[in-house]
């Protein structure tokens, strides 16, 4: 709900931005406006989004953007950029031992989802680093942690070290003592959810800290937390020293500003990210993506990005809203087929489009294929190129057509089809019922790959400028 | 004299306020949430002093909208009392924080008991929250109140939420209804109604999943739970509780929005109030969905649920007025 009125209202100023040959603050001022409601909206800090809509503002009025050529586009990539760099460019990896014991400690607030992410968290590494994990039970204040932690043991066939009710300290420190002996190479602790305030808590947990000299004290925050978050991972960064955050629960449909702020305000970096229920969810975190998230607008931005580079921008808007309305006839064609030539594959701009990767395998156009393209729709009249229904409905159109552009009636109806298959997907994406529209909004919010993931594969592939 | 100094002039009335107060006290210390001192200080009523007061708002989690709209409706009402004197808006701004909350009609939220027969109350929410300890505390306060109480475990996912609700049963003494994990929570929720009824007890609370709101086959399983719990009581006014962590950004707003959507939410359980932070987003919920909060978490004690009072929650959010 909120995510859908704030994608169409930041599209909305994007728009106005980026089909503009000039900018003037006005239009910057206004552009921020929407940043920032949009910021605000997907919980990020008010004080760190002042700062940054206050910078990004800054580099806007600089001369790099009213010397520019299109200067619109500039905003946008500031925008994407600045807050890709506030999260971190790159995926901080864990800090464990090769040799030895290496320590997790899991902390957090209540409901955060420690216990599972624990249990998560430990099987991960084991598959990846090649460990051989342990758990430590030493929440002994919510009713039934304990047989929580050692459910989640069971199903990961991984032991769990407990001692009931005693103190947790005491547990800690015995557990580690069992770890070693046993030739157990990780030891995941997982602790009591605590408030920050709590001081007695935060004591356990710094005296758990201190005996446990973890190589990684993980605070484990929920996706959907609001402002707090900052006074959250602040107060836990101060009494421990932490080395990483988890965002939990990023499956749901949160734009989770809460890791921009502990991002920035603690400087602490995000790890992983917790994307389910089951006990495989767990992935690296990849700053760069949340950035598109926070944002709530899919990878638009890449979108605006990649079209600036090649083409120039109102002919691929009025293209946009050409195909969106469905009136896409063959000039239309035309002219996209050249365009997507100069851009890469149409299914790469459509996965870029939020909601719509799902839509995107069009049949592949090489070069001889344009050419013919182009002679078929030289030999239409002026009349027929605009009105696709006339070549539909006349078989003498069509051969007419295919004698003078020589080439097959085959051709011709497969041209034909070709229109029509893009007119009905535009008309479906048009006439979509919201639930629908909604559903695929959300199904944007699955992974993608990295900007530089793409690129490195298309790379690879050849044929295509990024 | 002020509204707030009104409202709490009465000995008894401020006792009770006091406790949210304790729970938000570690809050107001901050500068950001110091709203009096904030109005002392300035000097004027300009946009300086709107974006301060945005900025409380917005810091205490209320929705974005609800606050463009709420600052904007100050300003419109300022402009037309023509007020110019910032302290002038202390009352200004109480008074348009009830109607916001309360608009114009009485908010009952009490606990609607079915008299003489089975009462049901269905807890649901995202993971995490707090459902089941919530109902552990539910419980407890009913049951104080001289009315018999059992418990059906229809979270029959998460690994120890069973034995979780268990050990609350024990502390309150009274009896869960519950099957092995994994089993089909509507036939527990079957079985508990049944049983139930059997054994005349007055409320039946239950508990199921967490479940994000944007996971369709979960929410979908909700629909069923609802059905089953209208056919064995042969009624559909049961109360549903949303329950919704304190710490809860602007996603709260979906969540309510998408979970009413397949279950009649009767009210809001907020929990976790005893943090940092102020759980306002339940203000627009309230604002934009009308669903009024029914009871909130102050702590980790099993007495420490306490029915919701805008009032008492207003005052823990700017108690600093009448100090």
């Amino acid at each position: 709900m909120a995510f859908e009125d704030l994608t169409g209202r930041f599209q909305m100023a994007l728009r106005r931005l980026t089909g503009k040959s000039k900018l003037t603050e006005k239009d910057i001022d206004e552009m921020m406006r929407e940043v920032r409601l949009s910021l605000l909206e997907a919980d990020v800090n008010y004080k760190v989004v002042k700062e940054f809509t206050e910078d990004v503002k800054k580099l806007a009025y600089g001369e790099k953007i009213l010397k520019g050529l299109k200067p619109g586009e500039q905003v946008v990539k500031i925008v994407n950029d600045e807050l890709t760099k506030l999260m971190g460019e790159e995926a901080v990896e864990l800090a464990l031992k090769h040799d030895g014991l290496s320590v997790i400690l899991m902390v957090g607030l209540q409901g955060a989802g420690k216990t599972t992410t624990a249990g998560k968290l430990a099987n991960l590494i084991r598959k990846k680093h090649n460990k051989k994990p342990m758990l430590i039970a030493a929440d002994v204040y919510r009713p039934a942690a304990i047989e929580q932690l050692q459910t989640v043991g069971q199903q990961l066939n991984i032991e769990v070290y407990e001692e009931g009710l005693i103190e947790p300290d005491t547990i800690v420190k015995n557990g580690l003592a069992y770890a070693k002996d046993k030739g157990y190479d990780l030891v995941i602790v997982d602790t009591a959810g605590r408030l920050h305030i709590d001081d007695s808590m935060m004591d356990e947990i710094k005296r758990i800290e201190k005996l446990a000299k973890p190589d990684e004290v993980l605070l484990t925050v929920d996706a959907m937390t609001g402002q707090d978050a900052v006074n959250v991972a602040d107060t836990f960064n101060q009494a421990l020293h932490i080395t990483g955050c988890i965002l939990t629960k990023l499956d749901g449909d949160t734009r989770g500003g809460a890791a921009l702020s502990i991002r920035k305000i603690t400087g602490v970096p995000i790890k992983f990210s917790g994307t389910g229920e089951k006990l495989e969810d767990i992935e690296v975190f990849h700053p760069e993506r949340m950035a598109s998230r926070i944002l709530g607008m899919g990878d638009i931005l890449s979108l605006v990005e990649k079209a600036t580079e090649e083409i120039d921008e109102d002919e691929a808007l009025s293209m946009m809203e050409k195909m969106m309305t469905g009136k896409f006839n063959y000039n239309d064609l035309l002219k996209q087929m050249k365009m997507i030539k100069r851009m890469g594959k149409f299914s790469g701009i459509m996965k870029m489009m939020p909601g719509m990767k799902n839509l995107g395998n069009m049949d592949k156009i090489d070069d001889k294929q344009l050419e013919y393209i182009e002679a078929i729709v030289g030999s239409m009249t002026e009349e027929e190129r605009k009105k696709p229904e006339l070549v539909n409905r006349s078989s003498s159109r069509r051969n007419r057509i295919a004698n003078g552009s020589g080439r097959s009636y085959s051709e011709i109806n497969k041209l034909v089809q070709m229109l029509e298959k893009q007119q009905t997907m535009m008309r479906r994406m048009q006439g979509m019922n919201p639930s629908s529209l909604e559903s695929m909004a959300k199904g944007n919010f699955e992974p993608k790959q990295s900007r530089s993931e793409r690129r490195n594969k298309m790379k690879k592939k050849g044929g295509f400028r990024f | 004299m002020g509204l707030f100094k009104k409202l709490f002039t009465s000995k008894e009335k401020r006792k009770k306020a006091e406790k949210y107060k304790i729970g938000m006290m570690k809050t107001r210390n901050n500068s950001l949430s110091s709203l009096k001192d904030l109005l002392r200080n300035s000097k004027k009523i300009d946009e300086e002093l709107y974006g301060q007061l945005e900025e409380i708002f917005i810091m205490a989690d209320v929705g974005v909208d609800t606050v463009v709209e709420f600052i904007e409706e100050l300003r419109v009402e300022v402009e037309k009392e023509n007020i110019t004197d910032p302290k002038e808006l202390e009352n200004m701004i109480v008074d348009k924080m009830f109607e916001l909350y309360l608009k114009g009609e009485v908010i009952n939220t009490n606990i609607r008991y079915n008299e003489g027969d089975l009462t049901v109350i269905l807890f649901v929410g995202v993971n995490g929250t707090g459902k089941t300890t919530t109902i552990g505390k539910l419980a407890h306060k009913i049951k104080s109140e001289g009315k018999s109480v059992m418990m059906a475990a229809g979270d029959t996912f998460r690994a120890g939420a069973i034995n979780q609700l268990k050990v609350f049963g024990e502390r309150v003494g009274c009896e869960v209804v519950a099957k092995e994990a994994g089993s089909d929570p509507s036939s527990v929720i079957f079985d508990a109604i049944k049983k139930a009824k059997e054994d005349k007890i007055d409320v039946l609370l239950i508990d199921t999943a967490g479940r994000l709101q944007n996971k369709k086959n979960l929410m979908n399983e909700l629909g069923k739970v609802n059905r089953i719990i209208e056919r064995e009581t042969g009624s559909n006014v049961y109360e549903t509780y949303l329950v919704i962590d304190a710490t809860t950004g602007q996603n709260g707003l979906s969540q309510a929005k998408i979970f009413s959507e397949v279950a009649n939410i009767t009210g809001v359980v907020l929990t976790k109030l005893d943090g940092t932070a102020k759980g306002g987003i339940v203000l627009a919920i309230r604002n934009k969905l009308n669903i009024p909060i029914s009871f909130v978490g102050l702590g980790e004690k099993i007495t420490d649920l306490e029915y919701f009072d805008i009032e008492d929650y207003i005052y823990g959010l700017f108690s600093d007025f009448f100090e």
